[in-house]
């Protein structure tokens, strides 16, 4: 790394003083940054690709930097074209549609919870990962109550993270608390772990005078400007570009934090997902891409999805670093997410995650997915592939979780949840001044006179509406 | 695959009580029995069977969408015609509105009879350039060489409880377009005519369904269910002959209007009930003719206010029929707000029949 950092160092005075070109170097901040580490490219190179970042490029200027160079360089015939030099080949061959070999998955535990020898990983506390273990545990009985009260009619939608706890909370985890999070709507974990009570989840839900939300929204549409975390949204992938936007824009206040963005493996089919990934690599924004590739979009399963080997391949595509990891293994996600996030924050880069897992519960409440896919494959996946007791069996063996503790967590956390419920039921809806509320900053004049006609119009007419009807 | 469909069929689906209206709105679970050729239809199978019918016509008609296929279509709109038709007919997308709505304007250049469904109107906003843009224009600025046989179809306006980014209407969006023709069907012989009309008219065709109406079944002539049958485009229905006041609106709120048409004969006021069923072209002539009979026009929508389908017709009806009119025209529309979620406050931002028995009133000079 640090042979790179002087050699650009190096070709940049002394083009500057050969060249003349410190107008235009200066408008670029040169501080080393290690570009390309695992490819073979020539000092030359990594210094051409830098220019050729800048906007006021021309060949003509690109042959003089070719003689100052010349002398370090071996003797290769190279074509000139916007966007660089190249070689050039007189074998005609396609490169293939897909590697031989697809791209393997990261991960550092086993299917039973013990640490692969020799793996590469960032070491978890006993608190953190006793932490993260409770709340992958809370998001399960999360999930389980919240399906039920929907099935019972008391909430009208829900959407369950069932099979994606680990890279709900890992993900969480090894986050700070200033990088701004932009979810799809499998991510609610990510806000339990931020501080979000079970107390406000169930307010969502129900749609109540206490919710955040002002009873705006859907089930699952939770949002919190103090957890940064933005709201859910409907249309799909529309929060990838946005998250490039919002890196760029931490970017340029300098702040010491990333955004974070999710998007499923349908979503990357979006025209969003091109957009975003394509940007946040040329405006060098600080933006952590983590996809949930969970084989399933509704009924589409990833084969009728895309071609490609996955997510992680498209990454290079777009000059983005990328990685695919075991989704469903707690510590690796976390190594993972906590990488990429420092060479987000330190380098000023885009960095793409694939975190392989499924999706053992259904698309949604509105959705049986036993309608499209065989109920041994999801068994299967949620007794012998879950993330929670991979998890679970780790930091038992470490000493630090016994059955005690773990029926304490779940009951503890049953309670907490069904009163929550149970109060959130109650509470009134929002009121008729949160109709108008909000469509702009400032009320507009014919909003507040549809609200006063509204009003009046309550008012001599209560036969006309229900009873206990909340002004 | 099928036998599951059919084992969680006779389960019931996992616990759906068919009384609910929040659930049968969500009733993709359990499969029922589709009675063809009884006397009253829903409108979830007229449309099937309008499909069925064309593609078994049309060998160049196909179905693209999210969803369609295997699924049997997120509404089950769509249901059987991939074992039907197969794979090639009937085409499961990715997720991407953009990517196959330009994949179905560019089948319709090229010849073929695209039916396209987006899972609600709402996501395609994520597709309108295509829309607008690449079907919409094509026949003028190509003069006549490109034709764009495409129909748009899918779930508008607003359902119950789905906040708003699944509410808005866009009837009049797309109706402000020259090079669109846009439907809004209300029974199921308005969806089984005019969907047949839309999938074969040589041009791009926005046909807006309503997600609440899926369910409900209408009576149906054997007219009707004949498969050469077609509604034309451009002309309005009167529902209900009148002679106090003329009131005029489409899809779902046509019932809302019927129903405060009753309300209204018990007080002593004739209302005539139109419903539009084409947005563009809009059938001036038959509101207008009903106004020149009754001196008083109430229009009613449930989308935005602003610049909606209501204002268009308000206007049109004072242009040409001001000097017939005895009280002022009156729009009742939704609330001037992205829709609300809770229930209460969604209640409040949609038009209610009683704020159409008090429009009707007004206008007859005879409210409190």
């Amino acid at each position: 790394m640090a042979i790179w950092f002087a050699r650009s160092r190096n070709i940049v005075s002394s083009l500057r003083h050969n060249l003349n070109l410190s107008g235009i170097l200066s408008k670029r901040d040169y501080s080393p940054r290690p570009a390309f580490t695992n490819s073979q490219l020539s000092s030359r190179s990594v210094f051409l690709d830098s220019i050729t970042s800048l906007r006021h490029e021309s060949t003509a200027v690109e042959k003089q930097h070719d003689l100052v160079q010349q002398s370090d360089e071996e003797d290769v015939q190279e074509l000139d074209f916007p966007g660089g030099k190249l070689g050039y080949t007189s074998e005609m061959k396609f490169i293939p549609e897909s590697s031989p070999k697809r791209v393997p998955c990261y991960r550092v535990l086993d299917e039973d919870g013990r640490i692969i020898s020799d793996s590469d990983f960032i070491p978890v506390s006993e608190q953190l990962a006793v932490r993260m273990y409770e709340q992958m545990a809370t998001l399960q009985v999360m999930d389980h109550i919240f399906y039920e009260a929907q099935r019972q009619g008391r909430i009208s939608f829900f959407i369950t993270t069932v099979g994606e706890e680990a890279v709900n909370i890992a993900s969480a985890a090894a986050l700070s608390p200033d990088d701004v999070v932009l979810p799809q709507y499998r991510e609610p974990g990510v806000l339990l772990w931020r501080g979000f009570t079970l107390q406000e989840f169930a307010n969502q839900c129900f749609g109540n005078k206490a919710d955040h939300g002002k009873g705006r929204q859907m089930p699952v549409h939770y949002g919190s400007n103090r957890y940064n975390y933005f709201t859910v949204s409907s249309p799909i992938a529309t929060q990838l570009p946005q998250a490039a936007g919002v890196g760029y824009s931490l970017k340029m206040e300098k702040k010491n934090a990333c955004a974070v963005t999710f998007i499923g493996d349908g979503g990357t089919s979006e025209g969003d997902f091109h957009a975003g990934l394509n940007f946040a690599a040329v405006m060098e924004a600080p933006v952590v891409f983590i996809c949930r590739n969970n084989g399933w979009a509704i009924s589409t399963h990833i084969s009728e999805q895309f071609r490609s080997d996955g997510i992680v391949v498209k990454g290079q595509a777009y000059g983005i670093r990328s990685i695919r990891v075991d989704g469903n293994d707690a510590l690796a996600v976390y190594s993972a997410v906590r990488s990429a996030r420092e060479m987000a924050v330190t380098e000023q880069r885009p960095v793409l995650i694939e975190a392989m897992t499924y999706r053992v519960g259904h698309h949604s409440t509105s959705d049986d997915s036993t309608k499209y896919r065989a109920a041994d494959e999801i068994q299967y996946w949620k007794m012998s592939r879950n993330p929670v007791n991979r998890f679970k069996k780790w930091v038992e063996d470490n000493g630090w979780w016994s059955e005690e503790d773990e029926s304490k967590l779940r009951s503890n956390a049953r309670k907490q949840l069904l009163q929550a419920i149970q109060a959130s039921e109650k509470w009134d809806k929002p009121p008729l001044t949160e109709l108008f509320s909000d469509v702009y900053d400032v009320k507009t004049k014919n909003l507040e006179e549809q609200e006063l006609g509204l009003r009046e119009l309550v008012e001599k007419q209560p036969q006309d509406y229900p009873p206990g009807f909340h002004i | 695959m099928w036998g599951i469909l059919r084992r969680s069929a006779v389960d019931g689906g996992g616990g759906f009580s068919a009384s609910s209206l929040r659930r049968t709105r969500f009733a993709l679970v359990s499969a029922r029995s589709y009675a063809a050729g009884s006397k009253e239809m829903t409108v979830r199978d007229a449309l099937n069977s309008a499909i069925d019918e064309e593609m078994s016509a049309d060998p160049k008609v196909f179905v693209m969408g999210e969803e369609v296929g295997q699924y049997q279509g997120a509404y089950k709109i769509t249901k059987g015609l991939l074992e039907k038709y197969g794979p090639e007919r009937v085409y499961d997308t990715p997720i991407t509105e953009a990517g196959f709505t330009g994949i179905g304007v560019g089948a319709a250049y090229a010849g073929l009879k695209p039916v396209v469904e987006f899972m609600t109107f709402n996501f395609s906003m994520q597709a309108i350039d295509h829309i607008i843009n690449s079907a919409a224009k094509s026949n003028y600025m190509s003069a006549g060489q490109i034709n764009v046989p495409i129909v748009f179809r899918g779930p508008n306006g607003a359902a119950a409880g789905v906040g708003a980014q699944h509410s808005q209407c866009y009837a009049a969006w797309y109706a402000s377009v020259p090079g669109l023709k846009v439907l809004a069907p209300y029974s199921a012989e308005d969806a089984r005519g005019l969907l047949k009309a839309a999938i074969r008219d040589p041009d791009p065709v926005v046909f807006l369904e309503n997600e609440l109406l899926y369910g409900e079944s209408f009576p149906i002539s054997e007219e009707a269910l004949d498969s050469s049958f077609c509604l034309p485009i451009g002309k309005a229905k009167i529902e209900r002959e009148g002679k106090d006041v003329t009131i005029t609106t489409f899809s779902k709120m046509v019932g809302f209007v019927l129903k405060a048409a009753e309300k209204l004969a018990e007080e002593g006021i004739s209302a005539e009930v139109i419903n539009l069923r084409s947005i563009r072209p809009l059938d001036r002539a038959t509101i207008n003719a009903s106004v020149r009979k009754t001196s008083r026009l109430v229009t009613v929508e449930e989308g935005f206010p602003q610049h909606g389908v209501c204002a268009e017709i308000c206007a049109s009806v004072v242009e040409e029929s001001f000097s017939y009119l005895d009280a002022p025209v009156e729009r009742i529309a939704g609330a001037d707000v992205p829709m609300p979620y809770a229930a209460n406050l969604e209640r409040l931002a949609l038009p209610q029949v009683e704020d159409i028995v008090r429009a009707a009133k007004r206008a007859c000079y005879r409210s409190k």
